[in-house]
């Protein structure tokens, strides 16, 4: 009787290790899926005009996103110049001062910045960019993004800047060195990679980001050359594209995408296996 | 350290795909006039097939300007000229004298070209052709006929083998002036519509589904059988999607057509020299289509860029002379030359400083 | 400052004061940069409450409870943005927690190593992939088949529940449900796998060495160890399902309704947010719309507050918020 109990047992033990691996398999269907769509409708799609040409107007067979390409670009180094300072002074801050109430609001306020919908952010960017500067413009939509940024750039910097070692800061201050620069000459460098990785990150995350570019950076069928003007995007435009009736904007948004996530997913894998063994927490 | 040599390989990619494209798109910004200037403007879809020919082909004949449009509807349009973030705006539906008193500064209206709305619908197996009445059309976006086999609709179809499927009514999701004529059409011919809905760019629909723009609803009718919407002709018909024949106030089966919707604009002719914002839904001419309706460009009469003005002034003069021979062939009714006399009057309003920016010619 | 300053040479003590002055403006540098971030989000939460107070005022408590959305009458009511963001959310929710935490259990307890690791990675890759291409694929591809294959057969089987009834539009809540289950699968797995390799391997010893099967030690040991964890691992899915923005206004249908069926078509407050805020003409439509813009806020605030917490009280901070 007992064996009998004990194979039940093993039966509901073998069972249930059969639906987590369901599970687990499941899961990744639908990765394979979009994976898999991306690259059969946007191999198809993509050519060389796709990368060199300005869309064509409305119902017109060809022409490209390359404004667009680059415009994400453009969007993604406005980001980092208003996303980096605050996410790395400030990481800085939590990691060597950030042990005390400031410390703690200031993560709070990061981690509900992170979970604060990225449109909201959009909002917010038209009221105190666009609406003042009286135009949608790409300094709006890198601004938006910017704060997107932050939060994950804030978090990295802090877990690995605290990382370093106490020791390696006790022995710069031993040398007589002002800890300002024993911060910013020993401790930083150290954590630089890490640091890095976590920017990459970041910016894998908001190239894809459409909703905070709807109403700030807007589109433009041309070449930008003013960042004060409206600037073209990958992801709008896909979005643009995809929700038309047009056949050929169809095979563009098919093509946009594979092009966007194939950015993205490049420098997301790049970073993870870069840094693997470096850093548990990323993986 | 391994990954540290393999890091700064990798930001220097980054960068350097950064420097790369700024470095491929620089040429590309300097060859072609430098001093070139960029106009935006922003708002109704229901031209945007024209408009965006207009400004591809208006480039050529002005180089010193670029036009930027975004067709995100027209109540956008409205929106952005309002809050000026824009330098234009476009909407199909004029402003009422109490809308014009909330703009910051006096408006004008340019209208640039007629359009008719269309009730396009995917039915495999139907071909072209189904036939509405005024009734049929508003009972379906009240949700009260729901099957494409009521007698309402087979009745006025008797060879069509149409199938016992819901119909699935989409609309517009944004704020639209598509939607605002063919609203001022439903309540129009429908007490029910107009007691229920009402008119306006956008309104709170008793059914269906809801589509960001005339690409939006023409993408979801040509995704979904069984639907019908609302579309600008251009976009039925450079979609290949079908469209319905309407019965007019003279009691015909209308297709939507040039000609049709020229006999509505022609119809209108004595109402819209008075003024141009007159809807002209439900002509009483015999072969005029019944929803149809001007596309406005808005722009303020107190310009404040003298250059951009300039050019503003200069594009909208080309576009309601040179640029009609661009409106047929997209199934835009060009403007009628009366009309177009008084358009030409609006246009010398423009100022800057108290000057008009157009030399008079 | 000369760098000779920064290595004083060995035995010549810095100037006690002058590092002072330059590590207390070092510090309150960092600090002003850190700061910011507060700033920010009160700025934020202060323009969008000024430009709403019109509708505030206006509906007072009536707003996230009615539910007409008329803007030729200007009257707005945010319930049926309310419910469609909380049912499609739940939805996803109901698809996406069994199988994110049947695969974490499977990749940390019972996988071995060289299987566990390209799954977890590839599980982590659906977080990298944009929101419109999920949309664009929702489009494309989901929803046909939600219309041809899955609706028919589900109304054919569960067609007497009002869940599953009505005509089969393809985009509705359904469609909405699972891309926003597939999107927040990798955020409830990577965050539960964390939760549960925090777990102490003397718990599973203890209990396999009781005699118990793998199964038995993680009911037993494991998961009632992690469970507030989970707990902040799901509720950190909701937060992101709530404000998810494009994918759903992709697919949703975009209908101011609350239908019961989960054919029909919905709207989520992020999605009217994008549908309509660059366009809304009159300036009452518009404060409507950051009004709902401000709930949505909010809601997020709480949840994700919620979900920090949770996880924190198990894995630590950290492990919630890298992971992007």
């Amino acid at each position: 009787m007992t064996f009998d109990r004990y194979r039940r047992r093993k039966r509901v033990n073998v069972l249930v290790s059969a639906l987590a691996f369901l599970c687990a398999a499941i899961t990744i269907i639908p990765l394979l899926m979009i994976l898999g769509h991306l690259l059969a409708q946007g191999a198809k799609a993509v050519n060389l005009d796709f990368f060199t040409q300005l869309p064509k107007p409305v119902g017109e067979v060809g022409g490209g996103m390359a404004n667009a390409i680059v415009g994400t670009l453009i969007l993604i180094g406005l980001a980092c110049l208003v996303g980096l300072p605050i996410g790395i002074i400030g990481g800085i801050y939590l990691a060597e001062f950030g042990n005390n109430k400031t410390g703690w609001l200031v993560r709070f306020m990061s981690d509900v910045l992170n979970g604060t919908p990225s449109i909201v952010i959009g909002i917010f960017a038209y009221t105190v960019v666009v609406l003042p500067m009286k135009r949608f413009s790409a300094l709006a939509g890198g601004f938006a993004l910017g704060i997107i940024m932050i939060p994950t750039v804030i978090r990295a910097t802090e877990e690995l800047v605290k990382l370093v070692p106490t020791s390696v800061r006790e022995a710069g201050l031993a040398l007589g060195i002002p800890q300002w620069r024993v911060i910013l000459r020993i401790v930083v460098p150290s954590a630089k990679a890490g640091i890095v990785t976590g920017v990459l990150l970041a910016v894998a995350r908001i190239g894809g980001e459409t909703a905070p570019l709807l109403f700030t950076a807007f589109g433009n069928q041309f070449w930008q050359r003013r960042l004060d003007q409206p600037i073209a995007s990958l992801p709008v435009q896909i979005f643009t594209y995809a929700i038309s009736p047009f056949e050929d904007w169809h095979r563009q948004a098919w093509a946009g995408a594979l092009v966007l996530v194939a950015m993205i997913l490049i420098t997301s894998v790049l970073t993870r296996v870069v840094t693997k063994g470096q850093d548990r927490s990323m993986r | 350290m391994r990954w540290s040599y393999l890091h700064k390989w990798m930001v220097f990619g980054v960068l350097g795909v950064a420097a790369l494209s700024a470095l491929v798109s620089l040429p590309s910004m300097t060859n072609e006039v430098s001093a070139e200037m960029l106009i935006n403007g922003a708002g109704a879809t229901f031209p945007y097939p024209l408009y965006s020919k207009w400004f591809s082909e208006y480039a050529r004949v002005d180089p010193s300007a670029r036009f930027n449009y975004q067709s995100i509807g027209s109540g956008g349009g409205i929106r952005q000229v309002k809050v000026g973030t824009v330098d234009f705006g476009a909407s199909d539906a004029a402003l009422s004298d109490e809308d014009l008193k909330q703009m910051p500064r006096e408006l004008l209206h340019i209208p640039t070209v007629a359009g008719a709305v269309v009730i396009t619908y995917n039915l495999p197996g139907v071909g072209k052709g189904l036939k509405l009445t005024p009734d049929a059309l508003a009972e379906v976006y009240l949700g009260q006929i729901t099957k494409w086999k009521d007698p309402k609709i087979a009745s006025l179809n008797p060879n069509m083998n149409l199938p016992d499927q819901q119909i699935i009514v989409v609309h517009r999701s944004d704020g639209s002036g598509t939607t605002n004529i063919f609203t001022t059409y439903l309540n129009t011919i429908s007490n029910t519509w107009a007691t229920k809905v009402g008119k306006g760019t956008a309104v709170n629909w008793p059914v269906g589904l809801g589509g960001k723009g005339n690409e939006g609803v023409a993408g979801q009718v040509k995704q979904t059988p069984g639907a019908i919407g609302y579309v600008e002709l251009a976009y039925a018909e450079q979609n290949k999607l079908p469209y319905a024949l309407l019965k007019n106030r003279a009691g015909r089966f209308v297709e939507p057509s040039l000609e049709a919707t020229s006999a509505a604009v022609a119809g209108a002719i004595g109402e819209l020299v008075k003024d141009v914002r007159v809807p002209i839904v439900n002509s009483p001419a015999e072969r005029a289509y019944p929803i149809a309706g001007l596309t406005y460009l808005l722009v303020y009469k107190a310009q404040n860029d003298q250059k951009k003005a300039a050019s503003l002034a200069k594009f909208f003069w080309w576009a309601i002379h040179d640029g009609q021979k661009y409106a047929p062939e997209l199934l835009y009714p060009p403007l009628p030359p009366q009309v177009v006399k008084v358009i030409e009057s609006t246009i010398k309003q423009i100022t800057f400083q108290g000057k008009p920016v157009l030399e008079a010619n | 400052m000369s760098s000779s300053e920064a290595f004083p040479a060995s035995g010549v003590p810095p100037r006690a004061g002058g590092t002072n002055v330059a590590d207390r403006l070092f510090k309150g540098t960092t600090l002003l940069f850190a700061l910011s971030v507060v700033a920010i989000m009160v700025l934020m939460a202060g323009a969008m409450l000024r430009t709403a107070l019109p509708a505030i005022r206006a509906f007072g408590w009536h707003f996230p409870f009615t539910s007409t959305w008329d803007p030729v009458a200007e009257r707005f009511g945010a319930l049926p943005f309310i419910y469609g963001t909380l049912v499609s959310s739940l939805l996803a929710l109901s698809i996406a927690v069994p199988l994110s935490l049947g695969g974490a259990i499977f990749l940390v307890e019972l996988a071995p190593h060289w299987l566990a690791q390209p799954i977890a990675f590839l599980i982590d890759l659906l977080a990298s992939i944009p929101s419109v291409v999920y949309g664009l694929w929702g489009i494309f591809v989901l929803a046909p088949w939600l219309r041809t294959t899955v609706q028919p057969a589900l109304g054919a089987l569960l067609g007497v529940l009002p869940l599953f009834q009505g005509p089969a539009y393809g985009v509705g809540m359904l469609a909405a449900g699972m891309i926003l289950a597939i999107m927040v699968i990798p955020f409830i797995s990577g965050v539960s796998r964390e939760v549960l390799m925090a777990v102490p391997n003397s718990q599973r010893e203890a209990a396999l060495a009781l005699g118990a099967t793998k199964w038995e030690a993680i009911r037993t040991a494991v998961l009632p160890y992690s469970r507030s964890g989970i707990i902040g691992a799901i509720i950190l899915g909701l937060g992101r399902a709530l404000g998810e923005t494009m994918a759903v206004t992709m697919v949703i249908g975009n209908r101011p309704e609350i239908a019961l069926s989960l054919f029909a078509p919905g709207y989520t407050m992020a999605s009217v947010i994008a549908n309509e805020f660059a366009e809304a003409t009159s300036d009452f439509h518009l404060a409507a719309l950051i009004e709902i813009g401000l709930l949505l806020f909010g809601v997020t605030i709480l949840v994700n507050g919620l979900a920090r917490l949770l996880v924190w009280s198990v894995a630590g901070n950290g492990a919630a918020t890298v992971r992007e």
